[in-house]
């Protein structure tokens, strides 16, 4: 039987990761962290788990205490936030070349500076050529549920990818909402154990993790990278369906809400993507359709996924929660355009940067949006190609 | 009653408005609903004034926004009623409950306000009383399941009592839940 909590964001994940057990858990135990690592270390101090914990002294110690775990064979998992997940930016990578499935929660949070704690997604998106699969959840309820996905996805043997569980910081990191949780058990069963078939520790069969590695076959190794990356896709549809199976709760790479209603779309990702849909909601009520596209799984990014998605469509608004700077418009605008550029008729694409460092994001901005949709459908013009919703200037 | 009830809460950071907030929320899972409870961050210093928010719904609960229209504005401390934009969003029906000594009456003159229901408790004075220092979140949160009654007294002392279960003694839950039965019989309205 499920049983049915209030829990905030942070709690949900550490009682996600209460379930899985993992072998190793490696993180910095203060600022940027959050309560998630204090929740946890509780439950091992509780004897609740059987995991090892490591207290390191930077978040780069703890993500390469992580890839020494996971290469001599453990079940290893870490969280951070902001300016923790910058500072283990060079172990990511590693992580990723080495294929070793580490589980890790992101708390989406600003990067200073000027020095800020709140939520935008600058942090992960900064982190999405590092090879990590990445999953972007709206609320409580879905991080626990691609916490547990994510493990059995990354440790899937074609894939054998870490993966990214990002969730919005404050909003739902620190915002208590209704959770239905399976039991001990199910999830246990459904991710299986862990058999990694080259662990450092098989002494019987010794090998190197992280040799030199220079022109001669650093490109091969790169290509195979990619190429797993690649397949990750259906593997993702696969445990999304399978975890449908035991929870109720179905997960693909993108969620449709409305979207067969209306020639507009709104592409969304992380828990603007609810506000996004009571906004709906409530102009459908005016006789407004609107379609929602949330983006739940950004690396890799879902591009066919997408260009199906959006066929026949009108206007296309993707709304950004970071900033590229430099480039034209956020990191999701500039891939959906280009995963449009082969198609015969495209929609008109527009971007919104909205809520860098936890600028409220309202009902009415949404509406703002909605309504510029329906202008560029009637004038079949876009004005300005990237906007800023809700900045003074 | 409506489907979703919406809540802004208003005080001093260490006043225990996030703890209020997070807990009604909590609480109404005993009743069913869909919960949303969720203070915002600001410069995290004792004293400063802050914002919770908590929403309580028969339907699940999308919006991830600040509460903009609330049913209930809750106010800890009445320093906070001539500084703090407290009537902002309030909707004609709306609840003002704020911790004072004073009438309503005598609030709603000194913010001009001309639409809305406006409700007091001495928070503060029965916490004093009862608790022996100014806590005034768990009175102000009997004094609201009163004013508004989208959960049974019953529901949330039981609430309280699983929350704090883990981390108080038991004199301490018991003075709480004395002093939201207190606040529950004693607030006024207009």
């Amino acid at each position: 039987m499920a049983r049915i909590e209030a829990l905030t964001g942070d709690e949900v994940a550490a009682e996600a990761m209460r379930q899985i057990n993992p072998d190793v858990v490696a993180a910095y135990p203060i600022t940027p962290q959050t309560e998630i690592v204090q929740n946890f270390s509780q439950f091992v101090a509780d004897g609740k788990v059987d995991t090892e914990m490591i207290r390191v002294e930077s978040e780069h110690s703890a993500m390469s205490a992580c890839v020494g775990a996971a290469s001599a064979g453990a079940r290893a998992m870490t969280a951070t936030s902001a300016n923790g997940l910058a500072l283990m930016w060079e172990i990511l990578y590693i992580a990723a070349s080495y294929r070793l499935p580490i589980v890790m929660s992101v708390v989406n949070r600003a990067l200073s500076g000027p020095i800020n704690i709140h939520c935008d997604h600058s942090d992960s998106m900064g982190a999405r050529d590092s090879g990590w699969i990445q999953i972007y959840s709206e609320n409580c309820q879905e991080i626990y549920d691609n916490l547990i996905q994510a493990v059995k996805i990354g440790e899937n043997k074609k894939l054998l990818l870490p993966v990214m569980v990002c969730f919005d910081g404050f909003i739902i990191s620190h915002g208590t909402e209704r959770v239905e949780l399976l039991e001990d058990e199910v999830v246990r069963k459904f991710i299986g154990e862990f058999k990694p078939d080259y662990p450092l520790l098989d002494v019987d069969h010794p090998l190197t993790y992280g040799p030199l590695d220079l022109f001669d076959y650093y490109f091969e190794h790169k290509r195979q990278q990619i190429e797993a990356i690649d397949k990750a896709p259906d593997i993702i549809e696969q445990v999304g369906r399978d975890y449908g199976r035991i929870s109720g709760r179905t997960y693909g790479l993108l969620e449709e809400f409305n979207l067969e209603k209306s020639d507009l779309v709104i592409i969304v990702t992380g828990s603007t993507a609810g506000t996004a849909k009571a906004t709906i909601l409530e102009l459908k009520e005016q006789g407004i359709d609107v379609g929602i596209l949330k983006i739940r799984v950004f690396r890799p990014f879902p591009y066919q996924q997408i260009k199906e998605a959006l066929k026949g469509k009108v206007a296309v608004a993707v709304m950004d929660r970071s900033a590229s700077f430099g480039a034209l418009g956020g990191p999701i605008f500039t891939e959906v355009r280009s995963a449009l550029y082969e198609e015969d008729k495209k929609p008109l694409v527009v971007n919104y940067i909205y809520g860098l460092g936890g600028r409220e994001t309202t009902v009415e901005h949404i509406k703002k949006v909605a309504h510029d949709l329906l202008n560029i459908k009637k004038t079949g013009k876009v004005e300005n190609l990237v906007n800023y919703l809700g900045v003074r200037e | 009653m409506k489907k979703v009830i919406e809540i802004r809460w208003h005080a001093r950071a260490g006043q225990g408005a996030k703890t209020a907030a997070l807990l009604l929320a909590g609480a109404a899972l005993k009743e069913d609903k869909y919960i949303q409870g969720f203070p915002e961050y600001g410069p995290e210093r004792e004293g400063a004034p802050i914002k919770a928010f908590t929403r309580i719904s028969d339907v699940p609960i999308l919006i991830h926004c600040d509460v903009a229209n609330p049913d209930a504005v809750v106010v800890l401390d009445s320093t906070l009623l001539e500084t703090a934009n407290v009537t902002e969003g309030l909707p004609e029906e709306g609840i003002l409950l704020v911790n004072t000594d004073e009438e309503p009456k005598k609030i709603r003159e000194l913010l001009k306000l001309n639409h809305g229901k406006v409700y007091t408790v001495d928070a503060t004075g029965i916490s004093l009383e009862i608790l022996g220092k100014n806590l005034p979140n768990m009175p102000m949160l009997g004094a609201l399941i009163k004013a508004v009654p989208v959960l049974s007294l019953d529901t949330v002392l039981k609430g309280v009592r699983e929350k704090f279960g883990k981390k108080f003694s038991s004199k301490i839950i018991d003075g709480n839940i004395s002093a939201i039965k207190r606040a529950y019989e004693e607030v006024k309205s207009e």
